[in-house]
């Protein structure tokens, strides 16, 4: 035997060693979807931090950014004082002051405003996940002016669904994961539910017998592993749905007996053309709508459960005039042959050959492979079902198609197209989650029409409007809202126009403000349309030297670019932190499979003198005195600040900010306040489930144990099914009114846009960029998306994942390239009818040729974010917010509409229209326009060079016997169907003994 | 030069699914975060804020287009790579100091931190580029395929396995024992017609990729069933009434 002298050195591994002394859950915030995470402490430091297996969300996993969850608790951006500012607004130069004085100062400003006009706060949030809580609270101050960042992300999604089917896509909705056969994903989608869409779209592809297409002018993240890509030319989206459509209706190939079943196809619309309801529904004395009953021969209520409607032919009103079916209506307006394949294909770029298929592909997954449950059910009738009998076709979308100034009908379109084929709520198509479906539109109504000093606006300042006298408008028209929310404008901005508040409150339209209040949302840099300008409506002064935009109060944990803008800053702790509850009466993190709502607690203290920002806000409610943040002695309702309102607040009897653990405890849904509320959410993992009753699984809008269930859990104020609205009525309402009928009516100036847009059924146009600036000058669209790895996560101050990504390029199409004369890492001016920025280039295949994009949101200003000032995300990351205006081109009259949806106000971001100019050799190397660096402000005095975390973190040799390994086989019921000798279950938990012939979980 | 064993009871090592892979970056940071403090802490991160960051990193995605120059169509493949725990692993071998060494035990090819003395023969070596050379502390760490998590009893059942595996939103990547024939790994890389990355470099690595499933995109050969054509001729042959004419018979029940 020979000797090797290294045998001797071998290692001795510590395969079992206790790396933490304990392990706590809460809830994610490192982007929007929530995900339950569990932190592993040790000496008081984050270890650690990996998915809650057992929560509803993500079920064990975790994304890139909430595994750099550590980086960001100790970012070097961390803000760790109030601040007043000292130097001129933008320079960053502030004093650090204590919060007594901060407190004060924003009291004294917020007191006076409210004293006076109440109105003159806008208080806008970003990414902000308690907008029950700040929503409520504007309202309670007496201000219409409040919104969330909805306004600049999707409204057009949330709007378009709610206003169709009483849900949306994006994340209010779900694919029927277990059973969707064939799934198309329509434009950038990475970000909400971005852990259940990856893990449904693996179950999805490991499965048999499935498709995933993906239509996209960009190739990557979801459309990299698509079976199909469809690579549209932006903003068509809605003219290939209507194609799509088109050639469903003519081959027949619509589930006729669901449209009757669940949709106003059969509501008679009543035709004359001059008359003031002319387009309304023919209503009976009772005020239910009628349709034709072929058994019969006669009208009767549409609602009645006995009938057998007619979905054509012109039907005898009482009255002597004509209704004609919804359905007729439908198959007359998408039978134009604007919307034939031919016809679209040009504009669409997708031919039409592949439309025909595309169509074709769907109306097989839907009408001959259908999918039968065995579960029996009753309908809101009573009638007794056998099986739960669905069509496997599922749809997906969010920003992408959202984000155009078409966005609303095109989602509208979705919506629609999702109900002809027979798949909203049914196995293997697209269901909701809870709390949804809702009324149609969802109650409640916008208050603030009224206006008083020391007096509420009576309600939420965001709702949802049903008809002309339902906008928050003045006698004559005019909006009473800074952002023109819910004026004639923008009549269904469900969400606000965050992105025009900055804008409007500069140049006084309709009126100056004092105080403008902004939480987390980076309003000063990559939540910006149109960056310079913005900067200059920060900073711009009136005659007599004072800020055009007086007070800015300004709510962030973090040193970002915004922060030098804020006259106050009160700095708010990291998601770690802090108490939070994700809330029903919010955006819910619930399932199709039942509702589920969740907290944060503090896991690590804070080290730095900061607080929660809803604990301020409540703190600021009672030094206000607002109603129902005060008693009736005047004393601060809930002095343990934000738990205290989680757990005692109650928005109506019995209904608080948390569903879980009411009463003594024992109550779910509804019940008194528990004070040992937070006591069980913590037991239980941060978070609270309910599961549907089998029987309520699917067709939730009309199924009487869900609608009965929906209806105690005070979702719904009627257990009422929900009817589709294919034609909706409340579009028409305006409509009418453009055309001169009723009471209220728009503006001159407004009637052909409101007569235009308002189309009771989906329409395509062109968006308005596009049709207003020389398409010849500005070729190109231009398009961004976020890396995954950083969606909605907040900053470049991440030292993990600014290693993945810390600059960007413009990706050009290489034919494009080549024609003109471009390569990689070549520069290149972008420039847009409003500007233009300078970027560096990177050629690439999967792109639509006419389309240019770019990472949003890596450039970032200098001196922000805690980065050194030669970092990349400052020298060579460059934005493209840079050239998106904020304001459509003049036009007549020379009045400039927000670059957003004329019936949402969603702000129109992928409408850009661009040339490229190569750069001169000289010009190369750094982006412009490039500001001046901001102050450098850091959480330590000391900025490491080398970082070492994990050096002091030492993990505990316990000596404990290894354990023998386990095989991790993912998605394991699915594995298990198509590969013998695997046995189903979950990862490395398999079912022992199920391997062979294993049943999966499909039920089918 | 450092011996290999000549026999090792597993080999353990992983699967990833390059169907279904997104190019997330999950599983990286993942590991990033585990491994930071774990057996070979600290992943020294250098300049973490300033011009040129970077750092030790024990898996990277790479994202490329693959073209196919004669249809100009492209395919978007994101890649994830780690140490591949190689049956043939010539970091081993090239080793001056016995630092690099695979586990009899099970497979994993591991440095020993006490006895590296930075030469970077190893990297060299390694010709998927899976060794990670930390500047600050002068050593070469790699993927050690969590053993400090897949068999330690003070982690929940759920983390027992490698951090990349557990924390892959998309479930693309699996882990297991390659030894065994009658595996779940291998009876998937089996069906899956697994490969290995690189075999003409004679490494033999253990851990196998998932090729993309047949593309069913209505183009290539990998579309089983072309669908039935929707008849719509209706649209030439009458005008409005005669299409909604279709309708008017038919009995539907609400």
């Amino acid at each position: 035997m020979t000797i090797n002298p290294f045998e001797t050195a071998r290692e001795d591994v510590d395969c079992t060693p206790d790396v933490a002394d304990e392990v706590k859950t809460t809830t994610c915030y490192m982007c929007a979807c929530r995900c339950g995470i569990r932190v592993y402490l040790r000496d008081g430091t984050v270890r650690y931090i990996d998915g809650n297996p057992n929560h509803p969300v993500n079920k064990g996993v975790i994304c890139g950014k909430g595994s750099a969850g550590i980086m960001t608790q100790y970012s070097p951006a961390r803000l760790t004082k109030p601040l007043k500012r000292i130097g001129p607004r933008g320079s960053g130069e502030f004093a650090e002051i204590e919060w007594d004085e901060a407190l004060a100062l924003a009291t004294e400003w917020l007191g006076n405003v409210r004293r006076t006009d109440p109105k003159r706060l806008a208080f806008f949030t970003g990414r902000d996940q308690s907008q029950s809580l700040t929503g409520w609270w504007a309202g309670q101050f007496g201000t219409p002016n409040f919104a969330a960042h909805g306004g600049f992300c999707s409204v057009n999604m949330a709007a378009g669904g709610l206003y169709s089917i009483g849900g949306s896509f994006w994340e209010f909705g779900e694919p029927d994961w277990e059973h969707t056969k064939y799934f198309m994903l329509f434009g950038v989608a990475e970000d909400h539910d971005s852990n259940p869409i990856k893990t449904g779209l693996g179950k999805l592809k490991t499965r048999s017998g499935t498709k995933v297409v993906s239509v996209n002018p960009v190739q990557t993240g979801y459309s990299a592993i698509a079976d199909e890509w469809v690579g549209i030319r932006p903003g068509t989206d809605g003219l290939f749905i209507l194609s799509l459509i088109r050639e469903l209706l003519l081959a027949d190939a619509v589930d006729l007996d669901y449209l009757v079943r669940y949709t106003n196809a059969p509501w008679l619309v009543i035709d004359d053309p001059e008359a003031p309801d002319h387009g309304l529904f023919a209503r009976g004395e009772d005020g239910e709508p009628l349709a034709y009953d072929r058994t019969g021969n006669t009208l009767v209520s549409a609602m009645r459960a006995d009938i057998q409607p007619m979905l054509v032919g012109e039907h005898a009103l009482p009255d002597g005039r004509v209704g004609v079916p919804v359905f007729q209506r439908l198959v007359e307006h998408c039978l134009d042959e604007a919307y034939a394949p031919e016809a679209v294909a040009a504009q669409t770029g997708i031919e039409a050959d592949a439309i025909r298929r595309i169509a074709a592909e769907l109306a097989d997954v839907a009408f001959s492979q259908s999918v039968t449950i065995n579960q029996k059910w009753t309908d809101w009738a009573g009638r007794e079902h056998d099986t739960m009998v669905g069509r496997p076709v599922s749809f997906h979308a969010m920003r992408g198609i959202s984000a155009h100034s078409n966005g609303f009908h095109t989602c509208r379109a979705l919506h629609l197209l999702q109900i002809i084929l027979g798949s909203v709520d049914v196995p293997g198509g697209w269901r909701y989650k809870a709390p949804f479906p809702k009324p149609i539109p969802p109650g409640p109504k916008p208050a603030g029409k009224t206006v008083a000093p020391e007096t509420g606006i009576g309600g939420m300042p965001l709702g949802f409007v049903k008809t002309p006298d339902d906008l928050i408008v003045n006698d004559d028209g005019t909006p009473i809202r800074i952002d023109k929310g819910y004026s004639w404008e923008y009549p269904i901005s469900a969400h606000g126009l965050m992105h025009v508040v900055l804008h409007n409150a500069w140049a006084g339209d309709p009126y100056p403000i004092d105080v403008l209040f902004m939480y987390m949302a980076n309003m000063a840099w990559n939540s910006a349309m149109n960056v310079p300008d913005t900067l200059k409506y920060l900073t711009d002064k009136a005659e007599d030297g004072s800020y055009k935009i007086p007070k800015v109060i300004y709510s962030d944990a973090y040193y970002s670019e915004t922060v030098p803008y804020a006259d106050l800053v009160l700095p708010d702790t990291t998601y770690l932190e802090r108490w939070d509850c994700i809330s029903l009466l919010d955006r819910p993190i619930s399932s199709a499979h039942g509702p589920a709502d969740a907290i944060r607690q503090p896991v690590v203290a804070p080290d730095r003198d900061v607080r929660a920002f809803q604990d301020v806000l409540i703190d600021l409610g009672g030094r206000l005195g607002l109603p129902g943040f005060v008693n009736d002695d005047g004393a601060a309702k809930f002095p343990g600040g934000y738990p205290d309102y989680i757990v005692n607040h109650e928005r109506s009897p019995g209904i608080g900010p948390l569903a879980g653990w009411r009463g003594d405890g024992d109550r779910h849904g509804t019940g008194p306040a528990n004070p040992k509320q937070l006591d069980s959410y913590v037991e239980n993992g941060c978070f609270w489930q309910d599961a549907f009753p089998d029987e309520a699984l699917y067709f939730k809008h009309a199924n009487r144990a869900y609608l009965d269930y929906a209806q105690r859990m005070g979702w719904m104020p009627k257990a009422d099914p929900i009817v589709f609205q294919i034609y909706s009525e409340d579009l028409q309402r305006f409509r009418l009114a453009a055309q001169g009928h009723g009471e209220r009516q728009p503006p001159d100036a407004l009637r052909e846009r409101i007569r235009t847009y308002f189309d009771p059924l989906p329409i395509w146009y062109v968006p308005f960029e596009e049709a207003e600036v020389e398409t010849e000058t500005y070729p190109l669209h231009a398009l961004t998306q976020r890396p995954m790895h950083m969606y909605h996560s907040w900053g470049s101050q991440n030292a993990w994942l600014r290693q993945i990504t810390n600059t960007n390029h413009l990706y050009v199409h290489a034919d494009l390239a080549r024609d003109l004369g471009l390569k990689d890492d070549d520069w290149v001016w972008v420039e847009s009818h409003h500007g233009r920025v300078k970027a560096p280039i990177r050629t690439m295949t999967g792109v639509n040729r006419h389309t240019v994009w770019t990472w949003n949101a890596i450039g970032k200003r200098r001196g922000a974010w805690g980065l050194d000032e030669d970092a990349p995300e400052a020298k060579t990351g460059f934005l493209l917010n840079h050239v998106i205006s904020d304001l459509l081109p003049e036009r007549g009259g020379g009045y400039r509409y927000a670059n957003a949806d004329p019936v949402t106000g969603q702000a129109a971001w992928y409408d850009l229209r661009v040339r490229l100019q190569k750069c001169a050799r000289s010009e190369i190397g750094e982006t412009d326009p490039r500001p001046e660096a901001v102050q450098t402000r850091r959480t330590n005095e000391v900025q490491p060079d080398v970082l070492r975390f994990g050096q002091k973190i030492h993990d505990r040799r316990t000596g404990a016997p290894a354990l023998p390994h386990k095989e991790w086989i993912a998605h394991r019921n699915e594995t298990a169907e198509t590969v013998d000798g695997i046995a189903p279950g979950h990862g490395n938990a398999a079912l022992e003994g199920q391997a062979d012939g294993a049943e999966g979980t499909g039920g089918t | 030069m450092t011996s290999l064993p000549t026999h090792t009871n597993k080999k353990l090592g992983l699967v990833i699914d390059l169907d279904i892979c997104v190019g997330c970056h999950a599983c990286a940071v993942n590991c990033k975060e585990w491994n930071a403090s774990g057996h070979s802490a600290p992943l020294t991160d250098i300049d973490p804020y300033g011009a040129e960051p970077e750092g030790v990193w024990f898996n990277r995605i790479h994202a490329f287009e693959v073209v196919d120059e004669e249809t100009g169509s492209s395919r978007t493949v994101h890649f994830p790579k780690s140490c591949l725990h190689c049956d043939d692993a010539p970091c081993v071998t090239v080793c001056p100091t016995g630092a690099s060494y695979k586990r009899e035990e099970d497979g994993i090819v591991l440095v020993n931190a006490d006895t590296c003395i930075g030469c970077k023969l190893c990297s060299w070596a390694c010709p998927y580029g899976a060794r990670e050379f930390d500047e600050d502390e002068g050593v070469m760490k790699k993927c050690t395929l969590c053993v400090d998590r897949i068999y330690n009893p003070n982690l929940s059942e759920d983390a027992r396995v490698p951090a990349c595996v557990s924390s892959c939103p998309a479930g693309a990547r699996h882990f297991g024992d390659f030894g065994d024939p009658d595996s779940d790994v291998s009876r998937l890389v089996e069906a899956r017609g697994g490969f290995a990355l690189m075999p003409e470099q004679g490494c033999n690595p253990v851990n196998r990729y998932l090729p993309p499933r047949p593309r069913q995109d209505g183009v290539a050969d990998g579309d089983a069933v072309a669908p039935r054509m929707l008849d719509t001729s209706i649209s030439e042959t009458t005008d409005k009434a005669g299409i909604l004419a279709r309708w008017i018979d038919r009995a539907l029940s609400r």
